[in-house]
């Protein structure tokens, strides 16, 4: 379905100025995508020379193909920010997408008394921003006894993510066809029944776009994550990389290196699940 | 019996709470009661010897008021909310035009997916890469500098107080673009074809189509996304802190870094407290447009 808005080919003669203007557009596009790219596999790249090779002749192909910065760095710390990212990314994406659901169904499906109200009081922490809140978070997480565990990481990631996520499965909610809940209930299912059977299976794909923007926040999260778990053995992937910076900040091959292994993961996910993906950016912001 | 059934119906109803009851609590005790408190504590002075809290009043929001720096990060992010508009709302609408008026369908997939790549990745990832990439002389875009030719234009670009700020709203740039693009793709995506036909019988060119068709209507995603920008640039923090922690002598202080800086640096919780009033006082001001946006638009609809 092309949307034809600036180059579209004119039909039978051949137009001169509109052949420049689509070379002009292409050539435009793929500079663009250069500027985009080159930086990315001047990183990657980088991860395999050593700092003489990285500053004296920047443009340069790395001289050997040697893994050895890329094994370095996951031996000296990546490996175990890794894991905490994995753990904190995986926790609170259940939790949030769990939680955003049941609330959704409830305010959906059920005869809540003043309904707007709830509906009004989740959707409005859409509007606070954690670096408002986070200076009383860190005295409450110390009195909760949380400060410097995953759980801080946990709690907080989902508490924040679940206006927006209970916001895009209540819309996806609304527009269901009830009449498959209503049969449900004519031959007895319970609500909890009709949440997990009927209306759960029916939400899949807002689910997956819901869990996936939330595995990219909770990956890239970074204010949280530097106050709530800068101790060592804590620390998630961005803030490890910062300490990796600090420890190994003269060897920076090894940096280069970490910094590519962080940043694979979340570019695969964004191209397997491409389309999940922009379901859930254009249906958050467009209603 | 009749009695029996109604009272029973409204324990039905009452328990019905229970779905939405994690989210409240966890929404209520996390999200709205920390900022509830900010405000308290912002009236308070701790001292960090002793942990004696006393009473100031509005002491730490006079304080606000004379300290220049704070007018300083307040500067920087207006100047990051300006260009952001002009790149990520005006340049990616243009260039979501431009990749949608692509005939193959191919074409059009691979570059929106190629210019979002950034945004995927962690700002802490793109602000260290840029970090390098700024080095003087030996970094990245001297490198391209001095290959031009352009020797004249190098210089430390996160190390100079002229240029720090820039550099980083420019990282930011190259970041998130591609997020935009692909938004405002998909709001181009949902114009009727139609219109796009009537427009060509019409006679008008591809410049005139833009301004007349597609333009006004993805205006609904232009205000959203100028409205989600702007609270954007003023809650930055990540690339900033990343890349010069607000140096070089403050010169690239937002906000937010000045927050941390006085609340977690310097532990001056009361102060760090009222800085963060300001930030919650300008974006509650951008959620309320958006709101009131959102709202004016669904009675059109």
């Amino acid at each position: 379905m092309s949307a034809a808005v600036l180059a579209e080919a004119p039909p039978a003669p051949v137009n001169v100025w509109s052949v420049i203007a689509r070379t002009f557009l292409h050539a435009f596009l793929i500079c663009l995508g250069i500027v985009v790219l080159y930086p990315l596999l001047w990183m990657a790249m980088n991860g395999f020379k050593n700092n003489a090779q990285i500053f004296g002749d920047p443009f340069a192909l790395p001289l050997t193909w040697s893994w050895s910065n890329y094994v370095e760095a996951w031996n000296r710390g990546v490996r175990d920010y890794l894991t905490v990212s994995i753990l904190v990314t995986v926790a609170s994406a259940l939790c949030t997408v769990l939680v955003s659901a049941w609330a959704a169904y409830g305010l959906t499906r059920t005869k809540m008394p003043s309904k707007p109200l709830v509906v009004g009081f989740v959707l409005g922490g859409l509007m606070l921003s954690p670096t408002v809140a986070v200076i009383p978070l860190v005295k409450m997480m110390q009195a909760l006894g949380l400060y410097n565990t995953y759980w801080a990481l946990i709690v907080l990631y989902t508490a924040f993510r679940i206006p927006f996520c209970t916001f895009l499965i209540r819309a996806y909610m609304l527009d269901l066809p009830r009449d498959v809940d209503e049969a449900a209930v004519i031959d007895g299912a319970t609500e909890g029944q009709i949440f997990w059977k009927i209306t759960m299976p029916l939400c899949r794909p807002i689910i997956v776009s819901c869990i996936i923007l939330h595995v990219l926040f909770a990956w890239n999260e970074y204010l949280f994550a530097m106050i709530f778990s800068g101790a060592t053995g804590m620390q998630t992937l961005p803030v490890g990389l910062t300490s990796i910076m600090a420890k190994h900040g003269t060897n920076y091959g090894i940096v280069f290196a970490a910094m590519t292994i962080s940043a694979l993961p979340i570019v695969i996910v964004f191209f397997a699940a491409q389309r999940y993906f922009i379901r859930g950016l254009s249906e958050g912001i467009g209603k | 019996m009749r009695a029996g059934g109604t009272s029973e119906f409204r324990l039905r109803d009452l328990l019905s709470f229970r779905w939405a009851a994690i989210a409240v609590i966890l929404v209520a005790w996390f999200v709205y009661y920390p900022i509830v408190d900010n405000f308290i504590v912002s009236t308070t002075d701790e001292d960090i010897f002793t942990g004696e809290v006393t009473q100031v009043g509005l002491a730490n929001y006079q304080r606000l008021l004379d300290d220049p720096v704070v007018w300083v990060a307040l500067w920087n992010n207006f100047v990051y909310a300006a260009i952001s508009i002009v790149f990520q709302v005006f340049g990616a609408f243009l260039l979501a035009a431009m990749i949608e008026g692509l005939d193959s369908e191919r074409l059009r997939r691979f570059w929106r997916a190629v210019y979002f790549i950034p945004s995927a990745i962690s700002i802490t990832i793109t602000g260290l890469l840029f970090y390098f990439i700024y080095q003087p002389a030996i970094g990245l875009l001297d490198g391209v500098l001095k290959a031009s030719g352009l020797e004249t234009l190098m210089r430390p670009w996160l190390g100079d107080e002229g240029t720090a700020i820039y550099a980083i709203i420019a990282m930011s740039q190259w970041q998130g673009f591609g997020y935009s693009t692909l938004l405002f793709a998909v709001a181009i995506q949902k114009i009727p074809r139609e219109l796009y036909d009537a427009a060509i019988i019409d006679g008008a060119g591809p410049l005139r189509r833009l301004w007349n068709v597609t333009f006004p209507l993805t205006r609904e995603m232009t205000g959203l996304m100028t409205i989600i920008t702007v609270t954007g640039a003023f809650q930055v923090f990540n690339e900033v802190m990343v890349m010069t922690a607000g140096g070089p002598n403050n010169s690239s202080q937002v906000l937010g870094t000045w927050l941390y800086q006085q609340g977690f640096t310097e532990n001056n919780f009361g102060y760090g407290a009222a800085i963060a009033a300001v930030i919650f006082a300008v974006t509650m001001l951008t959620g309320t447009a958006q709101l009131i946006y959102t709202r004016r638009r669904r009675v059109q609809l």
